[in-house]
């Protein structure tokens, strides 16, 4: 088990106040102007020496992604950090603990990454379901500004930088970063094609950066404590602790921050008191968040919880949001319900996600009660290998994975409800021309 | 989004809503809001000003708000941008109301992770106490909605009404909460079975000096750790 001087959030069950001062007393703040006097450069190749790849989903370097930003912004076009606290994806809840419990984790973290990226400001886009933590977030920086620790001077350090906090109003795809600026631009959350690429044309049509909650809030600690600390857990490239959140049919579900490739088996016996009914009682289990392919229980139970690792099973990390399921699950409903996600979040820019996505939860249902013929189920595989790929953003896909992940693993329980309606078992005749 | 409600009747909602103004809480508000934005960009306003408005909306008329046309209207032109590209912001967004709702908007999350953790009994209770999805009670206290996921999914099942959230529900706490509020008392807010937040129930499995007092682990950071 990790241990407890070595995590990061070390109020992430908010036993202790959220305050500037509690957050001090922590060590949070403590003479971050020092951090800044490494320099943007040093910075950034602590972030790449640590490892640190981005918690949002996609996995990306994020100290790299840091250097993508130009080096000597224009006066007219300032580059901008965008924080991404659109936390929506199904099974995720940890940027929640993050900014109700550790606020100036983030702040302190968007003022070092922000300086690090030549970023003139940081807005913090937290989705406008996260009503109380917004409040929370408001406060701390407004905090932060009393104490001069952001705004002109920023610590003493001689740089400028703003944060302010945008709240959204309810649109999964808005975590998407392109969404998410055309949302910050006062627009429909859809996405925009790329190239170019946000951190040639983002926000305002501004260099910009979109970062996970998370990445920046770990930044500060990984400067104070070296590349050396954070690089020192998890597996080759898959770096650093991160902050797993464990739902479903676990004794305890919980947010709990361990080692990255950590085991299946040891993180859920450490911390969630075991599977409902013993391991025998596990069906399979969603790992990272409802984006990605179900893992039957016989792969996921000693798999390393990292990205190679699941990738390894035919899944992926995604935000470490861990979906249990054990034996009295209806496994079809499960992923019939995150295909209904899916349909009622697409945006309805792109013909093959809008269609796709309400035609395979219609089918998905079918499945689910059995009605459906059995030519059906590949037929179902056949579009969800149309939608996947073929949108502009990833929601096509996130909405065709789960749906391949019950096919391949559970197409004899597909069949078998369909069966069990007395439908025939010999694929659909089609009709001669 | 796809499932939006008609809007009601224009010409009643506009002798209603047509003089509809910030009041003098909002102003201020509205004021901070568009401090945010740089010169120029002040479009960026207009989810934070919608909300504001559906707020304001709310408290006139002791609901939860909604956005009537001439309310959407009016932060167009506050933005100065055209009304349509206000209208297909409030549309596009669940979190705008295209019709009135209750006083209590009982939002009951009935995505996967809630699925599994029994938000059928959440639905079970909210019916059992005459809700129904998509209505408001006639008595005009409450609106069941089914929501996508909320982001509470260690403490599930959940549902968020006005703005507080409630967490780790069975069918009796869902039915007490919603007596409570019936009763014109407020609930306390978060778990229901008595977590703080997402520790493990029964307490933390790690970080457990920090329950009792602000420790400081950072006296112990240089001594040799276990990876």
């Amino acid at each position: 088990m990790l241990a407890d001087k070595d995590r990061i959030f070390t109020n992430v069950y908010g036993f202790q106040p959220w305050t500037l001062q509690a957050a001090r007393a922590r060590g949070d703040w403590d003479n971050t102007k020092a951090l800044l006097e490494l320099g943007q450069d040093k910075i950034i190749d602590v972030v790449k020496a640590s490892g640190l790849r981005g918690r949002g989903g996609a996995g990306f370097p994020t100290g790299t992604k840091w250097g993508f930003m130009p080096k000597e912004p224009k006066a007219d076009r300032p580059n901008f950090l965008v924080i991404n606290a659109d936390e929506s994806e199904p099974g995720s809840c940890k940027d929640r603990e993050i900014i109700r419990h550790d606020p100036h984790k983030l702040i302190e973290g968007a003022l070092v990454a922000g300086f690090a990226m030549r970023a003139r400001a940081a807005y913090i886009y937290i989705r406008g379901e996260y009503i109380r933590e917004a409040e929370t977030l408001f406060a701390a920086v407004a905090e932060a500004y009393e104490a001069g620790l952001v705004g002109k001077n920023a610590c003493g350090s001689g740089y400028d930088f703003d944060v302010f906090v945008h709240r959204g109003a309810g649109a999964y795809i808005c975590g998407e970063e392109t969404a998410m600026l055309e949302s910050l631009e006062g627009k429909k959350g859809q996405p925009r094609l790329k190239p170019p690429f946000p951190a040639g044309a983002g926000l305002y049509g501004c260099p910009t950066t979109v970062n996970n909650v998370e990445s920046i809030a770990v930044a500060p600690t990984i400067l104070r404590r070296g590349a050396e600390w954070f690089s020192s857990f998890g597996a080759e490239n898959n770096k650093g602790t991160k902050l797993f959140q464990i739902s479903g049919h676990v004794n305890k579900p919980c947010v709990v921050e361990e080692a990255m490739s950590i085991s299946f088996r040891e993180l859920i016996e450490t911390h969630c008191g075991g599977i409902r009914g013993g391991w025998d009682n596990l069906l399979a289990v969603i790992p990272g968040g409802s984006s990605v392919p179900l893992v039957p229980a016989a792969q996921i139970m000693d798999c390393a919880m990292d990205f190679d690792g699941l990738k390894a099973v035919g899944s992926g990390l995604g935000t470490a949001a861990i979906i249990v399921m054990d034996k009295s699950t209806d496994v079809v409903r499960a992923i019939s319900r995150i295909s209904y996600f899916y349909k009622h979040e697409s945006c309805g820019q792109c013909t093959p996600c809008r269609e796709g996505t309400g035609w395979m939860w219609r089918v998905m249902e079918r499945l689910r009660t059995g009605e459906a013929d059995i030519g059906e189920i590949d037929m179902l595989q056949q579009v969800t290998k149309q939608v996947e790929g073929h949108s502009i953003c990833a929601l096509g896909d996130a909405a065709a994975w789960p749906i391949q992940g019950l096919i391949k693993h559970f197409r004899p329980e597909l069949e078998r409800r369909i069966r069990e309606r007395g439908g025939d078992l010999a694929p659909m005749q089609e009709a001669a021309e | 989004m796809a499932d939006a409600p008609t809007i009601p009747d224009e010409a009643e909602v506009r002798a209603r809503w047509g003089a509809f103004a910030w009041s003098e809480d909002s102003q201020r508000k509205a004021a901070e809001i568009m401090g945010r934005y740089p010169a120029g960009r002040q479009q960026s306003a207009s989810i934070p000003l919608l909300d504001l408005a559906q707020r304001q909306v709310g408290a006139e008329t002791k609901t939860q708000g909604w956005l009537p046309v001439p309310v959407i209207e009016f932060v167009a032109r506050q933005i100065g941008v055209p009304y349509m590209r206000v209208y297909e912001v409030a549309t596009f967004y669940t979190m705008f109301n295209l019709a009135p709702v209750g006083r209590y908007h009982v939002q009951v999350c009935g995505t996967t992770p809630c699925v599994l953790a029994g938000s059928d009994d959440v639905f079970a209770a909210c019916k059992n106490h005459g809700l129904s999805k998509g209505r408001t009670t006639p008595d005009g206290l409450f609106t069941l909605t089914e929501v996508e996921c909320m982001g509470n999914c260690s403490n599930a099942p959940m549902m968020q009404i006005n703005d507080d959230n409630f967490e780790d529900l069975d069918y009796d706490s869902t039915t007490r909460v919603l007596e409570v509020l019936a009763r014109g008392e407020t609930p306390k807010a978060g778990s229901q079975t008595g977590r703080r937040s997402s520790e493990p129930a029964g307490g933390p499995t790690s970080l457990t000096a920090m329950v009792n007092e602000n420790h400081d682990y950072r006296g112990e950071w240089n001594t040799a750790h276990a990876g």
